[in-house]
C-alpha cells in the first residue's frame, strides 16, 4: 500500500497547488460542454475530448490553452487537436491545429500547459468545437507491482473526474472504457455509474477554473504491456526495385513484475493455464505485398511465427522464444522486402519515398525510435518531411559493392505510440533543374557556334536552321522546367533554395532572349550583306550583356551545387 | 568415373562437327579440369544440406566456442584476441584463450571475412564461419587429386577427389555449420602429407619447405598434428630399414622437421612441446638417426674398408643408441621431457581411458568404433581398401609406402576412437581410388584391345595384322570380353550405390545441427524442438549479466556463446577437479550441493531433461559419468550408491541416493504431476520408458526459474541464504 499512499500524497499536493492559484491570467473563454472518453483497453491510455468553446469576453481570442496534470503531461506521447464543424452525422473534422508546449508564468509546476492556435480568432460570442486526441504511455500503473504467476494483472489509473482547465466549464462528463468488467475498485463520487466495462462520471455542472476531483480506478488488464525500449528501423532503398525494412526490437514487458517461480507445468496446464499476465505473441500489420519476411535474433532463426496475407495487408504473428512475463526482456529482428513501386514515386523528375514512420506492431509503445533511411549510392540533396518534430542527422553506410557509401538519413523520436504511424517523405530532387539549365546553356553554345560558322562560310540558311532547332529545343526545356519549379516551391524544406533557383531560371531566360536578339542582328546583317565590322559594332553592346549574364548564371549554378 | 571412358568419343564426334578439333592431350586436359571443377562444386553443395534443412547456423558444441572467439577476433583485432583472458568461462578460474587454443581456424575465417569486406561484400561473420568447412572440403578434393596423381596416376587422383568429396566419414565433420578445427585441419593434414611425399620424391628443398609450412598450418589448426609428427618419422624409419635411404629423403625430412618445429613453436598452445614432450620425441630420435646415417655414409665412403667399417658401425650405432637412451632417461627423470599424456595412451591402448580418465571416456565420440559405423562412413571403400593395398604392394615406391602406412595406422586409430575415422578417411579414399582406377583401367584396356583388333582387320585387311589378331584372340581366355564388361558394370553399380549412400547419409544423419532437434509428428509432419536456443536466449535476456550458470560441461560453450553468461565448466576440459566439483554437486543431496554452489557463486543451474519428449541424450543418461568423474576426485561419491544391483534406474526401484540427489530433483521437479503420454500414469519418463520413482519433489534452496516449452532445458535459480535468526 505504500505506493498507493504516495499517489494520494501526489494528488493532495496537486489539489493544494490548485487551490492556491490566483485568478487566472487567461482569456474569458468558457467551455460550454466537455465530453471526455478515456480508453484503457490497451496499455496506452487514449483520451478523446470534445470541447465546445464559447468566447464570453469582449476581445477576440486566437489561442486556446489545454492543461493536464503534470503526472499525465509527462507521459504524453501524442497530442492532436482539430476543430470540427456541423453536428451529428454531418460533423466533419477539419485540419489539425498547431499545438506547442507553453510555460505561462506564475503557474504551478504540477500542471502541464499546451497552447493551441485557433484557425481564426474567436470573436465575441462565437463558439467553436475542438476535438482533442491524446495518448499517454506509462499511466496505467501495475498494482501490485510484483505478482506471482497465478495472479491476475491489475493496473491502476489516476485521473480527475472533473476537467482540469483554466477556463470555466459549464457541463462536463467523463467515461472510462476498461478492458473487461472485472473492476477491483474505483473512486465513488456523486453521479458515478458503472455499466459493464465502462465507468461514467458526471455530468457535472458549472465547474470553476481548475476544478479537480481525483479518482483512481483499479482494474484487471489482459493487454500486452509490450514496450520497445529501443527500436531501430532500417529502411533500405535499392535500385533494383526493392525496399528492405529491417527492424530491431528491444522488447520488455512493462506490466507487474513476476516474482517467485515460473512453472512450466502450470503455464501449460490444459483446462486452466496460469500465467495470464504474460503475453505470448505480438501482431505486426505489414504493408501489403510484403515478401521475404524473416524473424530472427542474435542466435538464429525463430521458427514460431505465422503469416497471413491478402491484397490489403500482411499480418505477421510473432511469438518470442519464450513467453514474456512482467519485467522479462527479449530482443529480435524482423525484416521484410517491399516492392519499390508502392513506396517510391518518381513524378516530375524527383523521387520521393513515402513510408510510415513507426513500428507495424499493434499496440506497441516505443520509448526510443530510430529510423534509418538508407538511400541508393550517389543520392543527393536529400530532404525529409515529417508530420511531427523529429531529430535528424546524416550518416554514411557501406553495403555490398559500395565505393562511396550510401547516404543515410537518421530520424530519432522518443515515446512513440501507434498514432505516430504516419507517412514520412524523403526526397532527392534539384538535380533535374540543374540539368535543364545546363542543357539550355549547351543550346546557347550551339547558337554561338552557328554564328561563328556563319562568319566563316557565310551560309545563312544553315544558320537559320540551327536557330530554329535551338529555338524549339529551348521551348521544350522551359516546358519541362515549369512543373519542376512548381513542385519545388510546394516543399517547405526547399524554401531556402527555391528563390535562388527561380533567380537562376529568370537569368537564364534573359540570357536566352539576349542571345536570340544577337543572333537575329547578325543574321540580318549578313542578309543585308553589311560589312563584318559593322555587324560587330552593332552586337558589341549585346555581347557585353551576354557575357555578364552568362557569368551570373554560372555563379548561381555553383551556389546551388554547394547547397 | 564412368564418363571418363565414354566421353572422349562423344567429345570427339561433337567437336569434329565444329571443326574445332582438339588434340588428344588437350581433350584429356579439358576433361580432367572439368571433372575436377565439378567435383569441387559437388563437394561444396553436398555439404549445404544442413542449411537447407535447418538454417545457416553453427552446429554442435565446440563450434560455438570457435564462433565466439572468431567474433572476438574480428571485432577486437588480433592482438586483443591473442591476449584475451576470458572470465566468462571456468569461473572463478577463467581461461587464457590466446594461450589455450589452436588459432588456425579463427584466423582463417577472419582472413576470409576481411578479404570479402575488402572486396566490398558485407557478409556477416556467421555466414563465413558456416561456410568455412565446405569451402575447405572443396579444397581438400583438389589436394586429394594431386596426392592421388603423385602416388599412382591422374586417373587415381580424379577418383580420389570424387570419393573424398562425398565420403560420409569426412562429411560428418565438414557440413556447413560445423565450424570446428577439423574442418580446416583435414585439408592441412593432406596438404602436408602431399607436399612431404612430393619432397621425398623430388628431393627438392622448396617442396620440403612447402610441407613445413603445411605442417605449421596444421599445428595452428588442430591438436591432431601429433599424428603427422609421429607418422612422418615412422615412415622415414621404415624407409631406412627397408634400405630406401637416399639424399632426397635426407633433405626432405631434415628441412621439414627443423623448419616445421621452429614454426610450430610460434603457436603458444604448442610452445616447446616439440623438444619437451614425450609424444614428439620420436621425431627427434629419427632426426638424430638420419644424421648418424649420413655420417656413416660419409665414413663408409672415406674408409673403403668393409671390415673396419663394420666395427665402426657397431661402435657408432651402440654409442648413439646409448647416448640417446641416456638422454631420454635423464630428461624424463628430471621432468624436462614430459611423459606421454593420457590422451596419447588412450589412443595406443583402447582400454586405458576407461580405467584411468573417465572424462575422456565419457565423450561419445571417444568411444571405440563399432563395425556399423565403419560401414556407415565408408560403405564400399571398406572393401576397396584391401584391394587398393594389394595394388600398392604390387607397385611399391616411396609414395605408395607412405600411403600404405598412413592408411594402416590411421585405420587403427579410427578403430580406437570414433572421431578418428575422420583422419583415416583421406587415406581410405586414396587407397580405394587406386583400387578403382587400376581395376577400371585394366578392364577398359582389355576391352579396347579387343575392339581395336577387328577394326584394324576390317579397314586395312592386311594379312599380317589379321594373323596377329588371331594370335591374341587365341591367347585370351574365353568370355574375357563379356567378363570385363560385367565387371565394369559391377564397378559402376557399386560406385553409384556409394554415391546414393553418401547423399542419403549426408541429408539424413550428418546435417543436424544438434541444437535444433527435429522429429516426425504423428501425421508425418516435421516438428522442431528449439528448446536449447529458447533457454539460452532466456538466460541472455532475463538474468543479470554477471550471473554464473552451473551445468554439466557439455553445455558450457553454448551457454557462453548463446547465453552470454559465465559458466563454471565448459567443453575445454582442462581442469578435471573443477569438473569433478560440478559432478559432485549434481550427485549430492540438495543441502550438500547448496554449499558447493554457494562456494562457487552459482546463481543458476541448468539441466537438460528429455523425459517429456523422449530425447535420450539428456543429463539423466549422462548422470553416471558425472558420478564417476566426481568420484574420481572426491571419494565421497561412490558409483554403487546410485545403482541397484549394478543397474541404473530412475523408477521406484532406484536407490534412495539416486532418488534424492540434486540432478534427479532438478530434472523431475513437478514432473510427477504431468501426463506425458496418453494412457500412461503421471510422471511417465518417455526417454527411459518408466514411471519415475519420486514424484513428490520439494526444493529448498532452489526455485524453478525457467523451463522450455518441451521441458528439454530446465533452469533453476539458487536462492540466497535465509537470514539466521
Amino acid at each position: 500500500m505504500k505506493k498507493n499512499s504516495s499517489v494520494v500524497v501526489d494528488l493532495l499536493l496537486l489539489l493544494l497547488a490548485i487551490t492556491v492559484l490566483a485568478t487566472p491570467a487567461f482569456s474569458d473563454l468558457v467551455l460550454s460542454k466537455v465530453e471526455r472518453r478515456i480508453d484503457v483497453t490497451s496499455q496506452i491510455a487514449r483520451v478523446t475530448k470534445t470541447l465546445k468553446v464559447v468566447n464570453s469576453g469582449s476581445e477576440s481570442v486566437s489561442e486556446f490553452t489545454l492543461t493536464f496534470p503534470k503526472f499525465l503531461g509527462n507521459n504524453l506521447a501524442y497530442l492532436s487537436v482539430s476543430h470540427s464543424e456541423g453536428k451529428g452525422k454531418a460533423k466533419r473534422s477539419l485540419a489539425n491545429l498547431s499545438v506547442k508546449e507553453a510555460h505561462p508564468k506564475g503557474m504551478p509546476d504540477s500542471i502541464s500547459f499546451y497552447s493551441v492556435s485557433l484557425p481564426k480568432p474567436l470573436s465575441k460570442g462565437d463558439t467553436l468545437t475542438l476535438e482533442v486526441v491524446a495518448a499517454f504511455t506509462n499511466v496505467l500503473q501495475p498494482f501490485p507491482e510484483k505478482i506471482t504467476q497465478r495472479d491476475i494483472h491489475l493496473v491502476m489509473l489516476q485521473e480527475s473526474a472533473q476537467y482540469l482547465s483554466p477556463y470555466v466549464v459549464e457541463s462536463q462528463s467523463l467515461s472510462i472504457k476498461l478492458p473487461n468488467a472485472r473492476i477491483e475498485s474505483y473512486s465513488k463520487l456523486e453521479n458515478t455509474k458503472v455499466q459493464g466495462s465502462e465507468i461514467k462520471y458526471g455530468p457535472y455542472k458549472n465547474l470553476a477554473q481548475y476544478s479537480y476531483a481525483p479518482i483512481v480506478v483499479h482494474f484487471e488488464s489482459k493487454a500486452a504491456f509490450a514496450v520497445a525500449e529501443k527500436l531501430v528501423r532500417e529502411i533500405e532503398v535499392s535500385h533494383w526495385g526493392n525496399v528492405q525494412v529491417t527492424e530491431h526490437y528491444n522488447l520488455v514487458h512493462r506490466g507487474a513484475q513476476l516474482k517467485g517461480e515460473f512453472s512450466r507445468l502450470e503455464y501449460q496446464d490444459r483446462p486452466n493455464p496460469q500465467g495470464v499476465s504474460a503475453f505470448r505473441h505480438l501482431l505486426a500489420r505489414l504493408p501489403p505485398r510484403a515478401h521475404s519476411i524473416y524473424y530472427r535474433d542474435d542466435i538464429g532463426n525463430i521458427s514460431t511465427s505465422q503469416m497471413q496475407s491478402d491484397s490489403k495487408k500482411t499480418e505477421l504473428l510473432i511469438e518470442p522464444r519464450f513467453p514474456l512475463f512482467g519485467g522479462w526482456k527479449t530482443f529480435f529482428t524482423i525484416g521484410y522486402g517491399l516492392p519499390l513501386s508502392d513506396f517510391l514515386f518518381a513524378s516530375e523528375g524527383k523521387r520521393f519515398l513515402d513510408i510510415s514512420f513507426g513500428s507495424p506492431m499493434i499496440d506497441l509503445v516505443t520509448e526510443k525510435l530510430i529510423v534509418q533511411v538508407v538511400l541508393p549510392e550517389g543520392s543527393k540533396d536529400i530532404s525529409v518531411t515529417t508530420p511531427f518534430a523529429v531529430k535528424q542527422s546524416h550518416e554514411i553506410k557501406y553495403s555490398h559493392l559500395d565505393i562511396a557509401g550510401r547516404p543515410v538519413v537518421v530520424l530519432e523520436k522518443n515515446n512513440v505510440v501507434p498514432d505516430h504511424n504516419q507517412k514520412i517523405q524523403v526526397l532527392a530532387t534539384l538535380q533535374e533543374v540543374q540539368n535543364i539549365i545546363q542543357k539550355c546553356l549547351a543550346a546557347h553554345d550551339k547558337l554561338e557556334a552557328s554564328l561563328r560558322d556563319l562568319s566563316r562560310t557565310g551560309d545563312i540558311q544553315t544558320c537559320k536552321a540551327a536557330r530554329k532547332s535551338t529555338d524549339s529545343l529551348l521551348k521544350d526545356l522551359s516546358k519541362e522546367l515549369r512543373p519542376l519549379l512548381a513542385s519545388l516551391q510546394s516543399f517547405p524544406s526547399a524554401s531556402q533554395i527555391s528563390p535562388k533557383v527561380e533567380e537562376l531560371v529568370a537569368k537564364e531566360r534573359e540570357l536566352q532572349e539576349k542571345l536570340m536578339a544577337k543572333h537575329t542582328t547578325v543574321v540580318e546583317g549578313y542578309e543585308k550583306k553589311s560589312s563584318g565590322r559593322d555587324i560587330e559594332n552593332r552586337i558589341a553592346s549585346q555581347q557585353q550583356k551576354i557575357i555578364a549574364l552568362r557569368q551570373e548564371v554560372d555563379d548561381l549554378l555553383e551556389f546551388i551545387d554547394e547547397i | 568415373m564412368g564418363a571418363k571412358k565414354a566421353s572422349p568419343d562423344l567429345l570427339n564426334s561433337s567437336f569434329s562437327f565444329k571443326s574445332l578439333k582438339l588434340k588428344t592431350k588437350q581433350q584429356e586436359l579439358l576433361l580432367r579440369v572439368s571433372i575436377l571443377g565439378l567435383v569441387y562444386v559437388l563437394a561444396f553443395i553436398a555439404r549445404l544440406f544442413s542449411v537447407l534443412r535447418y538454417e545457416s547456423m553453427i552446429h554442435e558444441f565446440d563450434p560455438y566456442f570457435n564462433y565466439r572467439t572468431t567474433l572476438y577476433l574480428t571485432e577486437k583485432g588480433f592482438y586483443e584476441f591473442w591476449n584475451w583472458f576470458d572470465s566468462e568461462s571456468w569461473y572463478p578460474l577463467g581461461r587464457i584463450i590466446g594461450g589455450t587454443l589452436y588459432p588456425g581456424l579463427m584466423v582463417t575465417a577472419a582472413l576470409i571475412y576481411w578479404t570479402l569486406r575488402f572486396l566490398r561484400f558485407f557478409v556477416h561473420i556467421r555466414e563465413v564461419c558456416v561456410l568455412t568447412a565446405p569451402f575447405f572440403a572443396s579444397n581438400t578434393t583438389i589436394v586429394a587429386y594431386f596426392f592421388g596423381k603423385e602416388i599412382w596416376d591422374t586417373g587415381a587422383g580424379l577418383v580420389a577427389a570424387a570419393l573424398i568429396a562425398i565420403c560420409p566419414g569426412y562429411i560428418s565433420r565438414s557440413v556447413a555449420g560445423s565450424y570446428d578445427n577439423e574442418a580446416v585441419a583435414i585439408f592441412a593434414l593432406l596438404l602436408t602429407f602431399y607436399l612431404f611425399v612430393k619432397a621425398v620424391k623430388t628431393g627438392s628443398l622448396s617442396w620440403a619447405l612447402g610441407s613445413a609450412f603445411g605442417y605449421f598450418y596444421m599445428v595452428s589448426a588442430w591438436g591432431g598434428y601429433v599424428f603427422i609428427i609421429n607418422l612422418v618419422p615412422l615412415y622415414v624409419l621404415v624407409l631406412l630399414i627397408t634400405g630406401r635411404y637416399s639424399m632426397r629423403l635426407y633433405v626432405a625430412y631434415n628441412c621439414m622437421y627443423i623448419l616445421g618445429m621452429l614454426l610450430a613453436m610460434q603457436i603458444r598452445f604448442v610452445g616447446f612441446q616439440h623438444v619437451q614432450s614425450g609424444e614428439h620425441m620420436g621425431a627427434m630420435g629419427v632426426f638424430l638417426l638420419m644424421q648418424v646415417f649420413y655420417f656413416l655414409d660419409w665414413v663408409k665412403y672415406q674408409l673403403n674398408d668393409t671390415k673396419l667399417f663394420q666395427t665402426f658401425l657397431r661402435i657408432t650405432v651402440t654409442s648413439a643408441i646409448l647416448v640417446g637412451g641416456i638422454a631420454l632417461g635423464v630428461g624424463t627423470a628430471s621432468g624436462y621431457i614430459s611423459p606421454w599424456t593420457g590422451r596419447f595412451y588412450s589412443l595406443l591402448d583402447p582400454t586405458y581411458a576407461k580405467d584411468h580418465i573417465p572424462i575422456i571416456a565419457s565423450v561419445s565420440e571417444h568411444q571405440p568404433t563399432a563395425w556399423s559405423s565403419f560401414m556407415f562412413d565408408y560403405h564400399i571403400l571398406l572393401f576397396l581398401f584391401p584391394a587398393g593395398l594389394y595394388f600398392c604392394f604390387k607397385r611399391l615406391s616411396d609414395a605408395t609406402i607412405f600411403i600404405v602406412m598412413y592408411g594402416l595406422t590411421s585405420l587403427y586409430f579410427a578403430g580406437v576412437m570414433v572421431r578418428l575415422i575422420l583422419v583415416a578417411t583421406p587415406a581410405v579414399c586414396l587407397i580405394s581410388a587406386i583400387a578403382v582406377s587400376a581395376t577400371v583401367k585394366n578392364l577398359t584396356s582389355l576391352l579396347r584391345t579387343k575392339q581395336k583388333v577387328p577394326q584394324t582387320g576390317s579397314t586395312k585387311g592386311v594379312g599380317s595384322s589379321k594373323s596377329s589378331s588371331k594370335v591374341t584372340l587365341d591367347q585370351s581366355q574365353p568370355f574375357q570380353k563379356n567378363g570385363a564388361i560385367a565387371l565394369l558394370v559391377g564397378v559402376f553399380y557399386l560406385l553409384s550405390r556409394y554415391a546414393i549412400h553418401c547423399t542419403w547419409v549426408t541429408s539424413e544423419a550428418y546435417s543436424s545441427p544438434s541444437i535444433v532437434l527435429a522429429a516426425r509428428g504423428a501425421h508425418g509432419n516435421r516438428i522442431i524442438f528449439d528448446d536449447y536456443r529458447e533457454a539460452y536466449y532466456w538466460l541472455r535476456q532475463n538474468t543479470p549479466t554477471d550471473a554464473k550458470v552451473m551445468s554439466w560441461w557439455d553445455y558450457g560453450y553454448q551457454i557462453t556463446a548463446m547465453g552470454n553468461r559465465t559458466v563454471i565448466v565448459d567443453n575445454n576440459t582442462w581442469n578435471n577437479t573443477h569438473i569433478a566439483t560440478v559432478g559432485r554437486a549434481m550427485s549430492s543431496y540438495e543441502d550438500e550441493a547448496y554449499d558447493i554452489m554457494r562456494s562457487l557463486d552459482v546463481n543458476y543451474v541448468l539441466v537438460v531433461f528429455g523425459g517429456v519428449t523422449g530425447y535420450s541424450s539428456d543429463d539423466i543418461n549422462k548422470f553416471l559419468w558425472m558420478v564417476r568423474i566426481g568420484g574420481g576426485v572426491y571419494p565421497v561419491i561412490k558409483e554403487p550408491d546410485y545403482l541397484v544391483n549394478g543397474e541404473f534406474r530412475v523408477d521406484k526401484g532406484a536407490s534412495p541416493k539416486m532418488l534424492n540427489c540434486l540432478m534427479y530433483k532438478l530434472c523431475y521437479y513437478r514432473f510427477g504431476e504431468l501426463v506425458t503420454e496418453y494412457g500412461k500414469p503421471t510422471g511417465y519418463d518417455r526417454a527411459r520408458g518408466v514411471e519415475i520413482g519420486n514424484k513428490d519433489i520439494k526444493l529448498e534452496h532452489l526455485e524453478e526459474a525457467y523451463t522450455t516449452s518441451n521441458w528439454i532445458v530446465r533452469i533453476y535459480r539458487v536462492k540466497p541464504p535465509t537470514n539466521r535468526l
